[in-house]
């Protein structure tokens, strides 16, 4: 078998093992949509929203909906591992580090897109507002692969702290910044269009290809000893 | 005569200004199995998982068949078998899953008949399907044992892989440690329980304080004089 065969049969094999155990007790995709979803609610409920508003805060109650509901999951990402012990396991096979994190990001952005794909409905329903959902996908799928790349970085960075829960955000939300930035103001040019936008969907991009390519380079420092 | 199979020379470990490993020299040839005994806290599981390439030495080098192991990290993974004191396995997924999984990582071909051959050998064929989460502590620890043979590795670490096991198990250790070392393979393994070591070894190794600081054929010694004088090295 070739070094790249088995490079994606190792990143198959590790995907296929987190989804079959997260659909086997669904946990976490649960306490995600209900984040999402009790987030699109309160932020329904606590802004006075007329028509000439809505454009400019509804798309940044989904964001933060996305984002906060992201930050449920991303945590879990290697400190599953590591409190089940199984990361020794997984990091004394012969797994490339790289596969290691091209499979647990892939399982992220699937996790995230799972709530985002329940999470839009009830958003479009809630804020009464017309989303056109073929221009949204990539906004979506750009936005998500960001925070998924920079979140899957830090999961096994804070995977071993007690504290976790509290340095995920804080190290987290800054670097995201411009991707969150980036998907508000391109989702909300999808409910008016204003001229002269800078290219926020190619802004995204680049990011992602940055984050991707740092995280791909640095995880193997973080994860092995 | 060719050298040994492995080979640690000076070998040191700290966790932040403890020094937990002190130096350590230790030849293994290959077809040997090394009984690692020393009090809790003295280094031993350091050392397996310093060999297990989970942990970066401090000083000094690790040689496989003459390689430097830092060189080639993936080339000491694919040789290595390792079972800890606990099983680690994957709770949602059935003994089989975990097992398919990890020889999808070692890249094992047709990983699922070997998996189903190994279960057979150490009597968990019938649960293969079922949950790792409702077996006993005893079958879990045979279920890391098959997972650690799964890819016929080379060197053995096993770290008191007796834990948990009823007299059935251990017996079943003792034929797996035999099978490997009669198979050329090598076997270091850390136990508490001094007939064990005796059994199951051909040679024992007694680290103390970050060094070894004796080390004999263990078909050479006495097992009640070497219990006393271990009894005051450990105290």
């Amino acid at each position: 078998m070739s070094e790249l065969a088995l490079f994606f049969e190792q990143v198959w094999a590790i995907l296929w093992k987190d989804l079959r155990s997260e659909f086997r007790n669904r946990q976490m995709l649960i306490g995600m949509g209900m984040f999402a979803l009790l987030v699109l609610i309160i932020f329904n409920f606590a802004f006075d929203l007329r028509v000439d508003n809505k454009a400019a805060v509804a798309p940044g109650a989904l964001w933060v909906a996305f984002v906060f509901a992201s930050l449920l999951g991303l945590g879990r990402t290697i400190a599953a591992e590591r409190e089940q012990g199984s990361l020794d396991r997984l990091l004394l096979s012969p797994v490339s580090r790289k596969a290691i994190y091209l499979a647990k990001l892939l399982g992220n952005v699937l996790f995230i897109g799972i709530v985002e794909l329940v999470a839009v409905p009830v958003f479009a329903i809630l804020f009464d507002v017309p989303l056109a959902t073929g221009l949204l996908i990539p906004i979506v799928l750009l936005g998500t692969l960001g925070i998924a790349a920079v979140g899957t970085l830090f999961s096994a960075l804070t995977a071993s702290s007690q504290t976790r829960e509290m340095l995920l955000p804080i190290l987290i939300f800054p670097l995201i910044v411009p991707i969150v930035i980036g998907a508000v103001r391109a989702t909300g040019s999808l409910m008016i269009a204003v001229s002269n936008e800078p290219p926020w969907l190619g802004l995204i991009a680049a990011f992602d290809v940055i984050f991707l390519s740092i995280s791909l380079l640095t995880f193997e420092y973080i994860v092995d000893e | 005569m060719s050298g040994p199979y492995l080979e640690l020379r000076g070998l040191k470990k700290s966790f932040g200004l403890k020094p937990i490993l002190r130096g350590v020299d230790l030849d293994i040839q290959r077809g040997e199995r090394v009984a690692l005994l020393g009090a809790n806290g003295t280094g031993k599981t350091t050392l397996l998982r310093l060999l297990a390439g989970l942990l970066k030495p401090d000083g000094g080098t690790i040689c496989l068949e003459g390689v430097d192991v830092r060189r080639e990290q993936q080339h000491l993974r694919r040789q290595v078998g390792f079972v800890g004191h606990q099983p680690y396995l994957y709770t949602e997924l059935s003994v089989l899953e975990n097992l398919v999984f990890f020889g999808h990582l070692y890249g094992v071909k047709q990983s699922e008949a070997q998996a189903m051959k190994l279960l057979e050998q150490v009597g968990l064929g019938q649960r293969a399907r079922e949950r790792v989460g409702v077996l006993s502590r005893g079958q879990l620890q045979r279920v890391a044992l098959v997972r650690a043979l799964l890819h016929s590795p080379d060197l053995l670490l096993f770290d008191e892989p007796d834990t948990g096991l009823d007299d059935a198990g251990v017996a079943l250790l003792e034929k797996t440690l035999q099978t490997q070392a009669a198979q050329n393979g090598v076997v270091l393994f850390t136990t508490h329980q001094l007939e064990h070591a005796f059994a199951f070894s051909d040679r024992m190794v007694v680290l103390h304080q970050g060094r070894i600081v004796f080390q004999y054929a263990s078909a050479a010694l006495n097992m009640e004089s070497f219990r006393r004088a271990y009894q005051k090295v450990v105290q």
